[in-house]
């Protein structure tokens, strides 16, 4: 578990998102679907992200400004400095005959990172609004809907499934591909296992989505 | 000696944070395994953060047989934290640490917010725990009460041989866009910065009341932090809250604990030891003036 004191390199806003690259220092860009705690400036916790896509030499890292927390690192300038933790938690497998990627707004997140990892697979995106679904230009081989479309209408089968996004979507996507890889999300204090803030149910039992997770097998 | 707050710290999936401190505190254990409470369990305020994670635990069979061997060759004295309802769930416990070489000290937790308050009295627990353990105890007070002080002294009579001050303080968190509850169980315990104030109090005024020995905690973010609680008459000094931003804080609190004495011109942070009761000095007050303007 390594942190370091990292430079924003660059900030660019792709629809409501805003893609943030940082100067990787000597931090390990991880597999895809692990995440790192972004120091959120002002602000007592940090915010936890998945690695979005790892350009030479940096991470990116795609953020919906949707609370204090995000907003501030959505305002960080580059040259400002802020702590990055990681890479923590379970990614995704990659080991797979037929991938296909699933996501959801901000969900596509690990999309682009996790894309480059299996030889660009095909991919389809659902999003909330086109504004919304301008982030679909991050994701190689993408097809595309917007709400009232659902994603899982896209979802053909005999596919190995792996998917993030909201949690309705993940519920979803279960249904219709029981043996999916789903990275979720859970309010995360700490991202290492210390604040027991993220439990999710797991196998019938409460447990910390950043020791366990973020990725799961459905089944 | 510098430990962690318990529940802010998980020695067996961050070993290297635990190593990096004088003494690890587990999170609370109690007689029974415990889920914990619903999600969401925990939310950042302007000033602090609370959480309700609501003692979740293995149960003190699987501790002992699961956890506690690989306490034990961490490398640092390790405190468990002790939880229960009713006076006999803690003497329980207490009991069954007892022979265990692993276990330096026990802290008995009678100030959880997120559970339903043990009916007996903090006293009460502590006397009941003193026969059933040879361990060092600590009684791990709530700032929440009129008299903490009264609390501390009734602690000592029942035979604790330290405080530990404070746990968090019940709070509760609206969400902006539904002004309901954002946490699951609705309210939790507020931590952090907001916390070091009534901290302070608390040493202060047990200081005063008890000859105990203190281990202070609340909102301690920096060395400075630290030093002022010491000031205020904690002989140690727990992390909480800070661990969760900071995996590194042990180490850095330390450094700046160290410094921020040096500069206050004390040999070591030890000698900063309760000088918060003693009349001003000439050299605190010109810092007072310098960090005021």
């Amino acid at each position: 578990m390594r942190r370091e004191r990292l430079k924003a390199v660059a900030r660019e806003e792709i629809g409501p998102y805003t893609l943030l690259r940082v100067e990787r220092g000597g931090l390990d860009p991880g597999a895809p679907g692990q995440f790192f705690m972004l120091e959120a400036p002002g602000r007592l916790l940090p915010r936890p992200m998945s690695l979005c896509f790892a350009p030479r030499g940096e991470l990116a890292f795609l953020i919906d400004p949707i609370g204090p927390g995000t907003r501030a690192i959505c305002t960080l300038e580059p040259g400002d400095e802020l702590q990055v933790l990681g890479p923590l938690g379970n990614g995704f497998r990659l080991e797979l005959g037929r991938p296909l990627l699933v996501g959801g707004g901000i969900g596509i997140a690990p999309l682009p990172y996790l894309s480059e990892a299996l030889g660009r697979p095909p991919a389809v995106l659902g999003f909330r609004s086109d504004w919304h679904a301008q982030a679909a230009e991050l994701v190689p081989n993408a097809q595309t809907c917007v709400e009232p479309t659902l994603v899982t209408q896209l979802i053909p089968d005999g596919m190995d499934v792996l998917a993030c996004g909201p949690e309705p979507m993940l519920e979803a996507v279960r249904a219709v591909s029981p043996d999916a890889q789903l990275a979720w999300e859970a309010p995360m204090a700490c991202g290492y296992g210390a604040c027991y803030g993220c439990a999710v149910e797991i196998g019938g039992e409460l447990k910390r989505l950043c020791v366990e997770g973020p990725v799961l097998c459905a089944a | 000696m510098l430990l962690n707050a318990s529940g802010c710290l998980d020695a067996l999936t961050a070993p290297d944070v635990a190593r990096a401190l004088d003494a690890f505190v587990t999170k609370t254990v109690t007689p029974l395994p415990r889920d914990g409470n619903t999600p969401v369990r925990i939310a950042e305020t302007d000033v602090g953060m609370l959480n309700s994670i609501g003692l979740a635990n293995p149960g003190i069979d699987r501790f002992v047989t699961r956890n506690l061997p690989p306490l034990g060759e961490l490398g640092v004295p390790v405190w468990v934290s002790v939880g229960g309802f009713e006076t006999d769930d803690y003497a329980e416990i207490c009991s069954r640490l007892d022979d265990h070489a692993e276990v330096s000290a026990i802290e008995l937790n009678v100030s959880c917010p997120n559970v339903e308050a043990p009916a007996e009295s903090a006293a009460q627990i502590v006397a009941a725990s003193r026969l059933a353990t040879r361990k060092p105890l600590w009684a791990k007070l709530s700032p929440a009460v009129p008299d903490i002080a009264e609390v501390a002294r009734a602690a000592q009579a029942a035979g604790a041989d330290g405080i530990s001050l404070v746990n968090t303080i019940r709070g509760l968190k609206l969400s902006a866009r539904t002004l309901r509850p954002v946490l699951g169980p609705g309210q939790g315990g507020l931590s952090g910065p907001a916390l070091k104030p009534i901290a302070l109090a608390a040493v202060a005024n047990c200081y005063r009341a008890t000859q105990l020995p203190i281990v202070g905690m609340g909102g301690v973010q920096s060395g400075l932090d630290a030093l002022e609680l010491i000031a205020a008459g904690a002989r140690h000094v727990a992390l909480g809250t800070v661990l969760f931003a900071d995996p590194d804080a042990p180490a850095r609190v330390r450094a700046e604990l160290h410094a921020a004495a040096a500069e206050r011109g004390w040999r070591a942070y030890e000698d900063a030891y309760a000088v918060a009761h003693e009349e001003a000095l000439s050299v605190g007050t010109t810092l007072d003036h310098k960090s005021s303007v």
